[in-house]
């Protein structure tokens, strides 16, 4: 009568490739500019707010077209950016502070110390390389570890928030390693003031 | 009879089964006594026709789905678009292939009474299905019947009374009784999936809960993209699905009804909270909770709102999904240094590690049938979507690709939904592939889409 034949089950083809580690996997030497020359590139990119971390915050203090012979508006977001950096990176599934990033985050103190009135909000990042909702929770991990070097550093708690947008706000869209290493990332942005 | 609702209308919808025709006589080898005592019964035991579908490959079962017969009127269309829906839904399985309707030898009309099964052994078809559609006062009265070809006999059939709106509702219903009865598993195509809809740029992208039918039908979006959203899942009876929002800068997991219903934050809390999953009884939520940048999954009662806690310590755990039976639940954790996958105890407790690959593990998601996990490994610059039995043994990779992630199950457990990011990050799909690793394919959404949850069969 009716004859349906099943078939042995063929192994799938993505199965028993084990090829040669991947250089992502490994601890990554990535040379990264150093954080002063990040944030001057970064704002030679455009006049306007570079990061695109702002989306949700509702709240960068932009610099006018009349700052850009000024220099930035002191306490403002892009003083902060090109004065201080406004960013730390982190290594791959690290929420670890490096020196450089503790180093940032210092002077992130001292500024912010000079501006009482100022609250913000670090901003927790990963790269694409991972699941969205385990990036969500190590995103969130990268912004509360600065945030909390930066409350020991003296400044108070009740002036910083954490938010974490895992690997779905990446600063540089590509998709090679040191866009990744850029993504890595926690971000200081000041709270809009009403 | 059975009753059921239609969550879209809550209209009544009728179904019960037919009995086998009566052979008229005239029918060469079997006189109608006999043929009454073998269709009348519709008994497994004579039949032939049926495919085990969990050996791997398997040469999908020609079947020949012919136009139905109608009364007129709006029947007329609906007796050309309902036969079309049930082709579309049994090829997308793999399983079956329909065969051109232009062999056809016998007509719509004629099929109201018993096939000429040799009119349909001649272009090869195993399984034939026939139908009448007629207007009722109260909708339309659907009828059809699976017919063995090569045994002769049928195999089911049904009627089914419902507003003519509902009639996609009765083609997938048709379907999986289609599917049920020659594969003998519950079929998957009386079920929704809800979404997360992508547009824009990758470092801005705008993000919507979307929820349509499983073949992409009666699409229609949730929320309208101001805020950001993602993970969507849906409460077990299919009325209410839970997602994170990013509202007032504090991303919260909210919970809604489908119809009409409005967003209500889950837990009363300004820590971030996220990856939302309903128990099987639909009693409690599983959310993740910020604890100061440790992250811990927590048991909400949706009734009283207690939570409980089901994991604890430092670290990440995450991605969390119950067994069928609600007693255990897998998640995602790094407590042993990369993330990899734990079993505990719907009451939390001691966690055994269950996976031990290489790479990162990811997304765990428990089969509806309980005897796999399917999860999410990245090693070797690919993602891949594998299975495991819940004790971690027979891992198998199913897939593979620049980014595939966010598995989760049709409700017989027989087919994996997944998201596939293509290289660059901004183009995301939903797939669908079968357990075996077979018969992956496309999942038609009008826009970029990720974090798919499939519904269990409507209810």
């Amino acid at each position: 009568m009716v004859a349906v034949t099943a078939l042995a089950v063929v192994r799938p083809r993505a199965m028993n490739c084990r090829g040669a580690k991947s250089s992502w996997e490994l601890p990554m030497k990535l040379t990264l500019l150093p954080v002063a020359a990040t944030a001057l590139l970064l704002a030679a990119c455009s006049s306007t707010p570079s990061s695109d971390e702002t989306s949700g915050a509702g709240g960068m203090t932009t610099s006018d077209a009349s700052s850009l012979t000024s220099g930035p508006v002191a306490g403002s977001q892009a003083d902060l950016e090109q004065n201080v950096g406004d960013r730390v990176y982190f290594g791959f599934d690290s929420s670890t502070l490096d020196e450089t990033a503790r180093s940032t985050l210092q002077r992130q103190a001292t500024w912010l110390q000079q501006f009482p009135s100022v609250s913000a909000t670090v901003e927790g990042h990963t790269d694409e390389r991972g699941t969205r909702e385990y990036n969500l929770a190590l995103g969130e991990r990268r912004a509360s570890a600065a945030a909390r070097y930066l409350s020991s550093l003296g400044v108070p708690e009740s002036r910083l928030m954490t938010i974490s947008y895992g690997k779905d706000r990446p600063a540089d869209p590509g998709s090679s390693e040191e866009a990744w290493a850029l993504n890595r990332r926690a971000v200081t942005v000041i709270n809009a003031t009403n | 009879m059975m009753q059921f609702l239609d969550p879209r209308r809550d209209e009544p919808v009728r179904i019960r089964s037919l009995p086998g025709l009566m052979q008229i006589g005239r029918r060469g080898l079997l006189g109608a006594g006999a043929a009454g005592l073998l269709l009348g019964a519709g008994g497994k035991a004579f039949c032939q026709l049926a495919v085990d579908i969990t050996q791997g490959v398997v040469e999908p079962i020609p079947i020949a789905i012919s136009p139905f017969a109608a009364g007129g009127g709006q029947g007329a269309t609906l007796a050309g678009q309902i036969p079309d829906v049930i082709s579309a839904n049994l090829d997308g399985s793999g399983l079956f292939r329909t065969i051109d309707r232009q062999a056809y030898i016998q007509g719509p009309e004629e099929l109201r009474g018993m096939p000429r099964f040799a009119d349909w052994r001649q272009i090869n078809a195993q399984a034939l299905v026939s139908g009448v559609v007629e207007e009722t006062p109260g909708g339309i009265g659907v009828e059809f019947r699976l017919w063995d070809v090569l045994g002769g006999q049928q195999m089911t059939g049904l009627r089914i009374d419902a507003p003519a709106a509902s009639w996609r509702r009765i083609a997938h219903r048709i379907s999986d009784a289609i599917y049920e009865r020659i594969t003998g598993e519950k079929g998957y195509f009386d079920t929704r999936i809800v979404y997360v809809s992508e547009t824009g740029p990758k470092a801005k992208r705008i993000t919507r809960i979307a929820l349509m039918d499983q073949d992409g039908a009666n699409h229609r979006f949730l929320t309208d993209g101001r805020e950001l959203t993602f993970g969507p899942r849906f409460s077990p009876d299919g009325r209410r699905v839970a997602y994170l929002l990013y509202r007032g800068m504090r991303p919260r997991v909210y919970m809604r009804d489908i119809e009409g219903g409005r967003e209500q934050v889950l837990i009363d809390t300004p820590r971030m909270n996220f990856a939302p999953r309903f128990s099987p009884d639909g009693q409690t939520a599983l959310v993740t909770v910020n604890e100061d940048g440790d992250f811990n999954i927590v048991a909400v009662d949706l009734a009283t709102r207690q939570q409980r806690r089901i994991t604890s310590g430092g670290g990440i755990s995450t991605s969390p999904s119950f067994s069928p039976d609600g007693r255990r639940i897998v998640f995602n954790s790094d407590r042993s240094g990369r993330p990899h996958l734990f079993v505990t105890g719907a009451q939390g407790g001691p966690a055994e590690r269950i996976s031990y690959g290489d790479g990162q593990y990811g997304s765990p998601a428990w089969s509806p049938r309980g005897d796999l996990i399917a999860f999410v490994n990245i090693k070797q610059r690919y993602f891949h979507i594998g299975v495991m039995r819940p004790d971690g043994s027979d891992e198998r990779l199913i897939t593979r690709s620049w980014q595939d992630e966010a598995p989760t199950w049709a409700p017989n457990g027989r087919v994996v939904i997944f998201q596939r990011t293509e290289p660059g990050g901004t183009t995301k799909r939903l797939y669908a592939i079968d357990v075996s690793g077979y018969n992956e394919r496309l999942v038609p959404t009008p826009l970029d889409a990720s974090d798919p949850d499939w519904s269990g069969l409507l209810p």
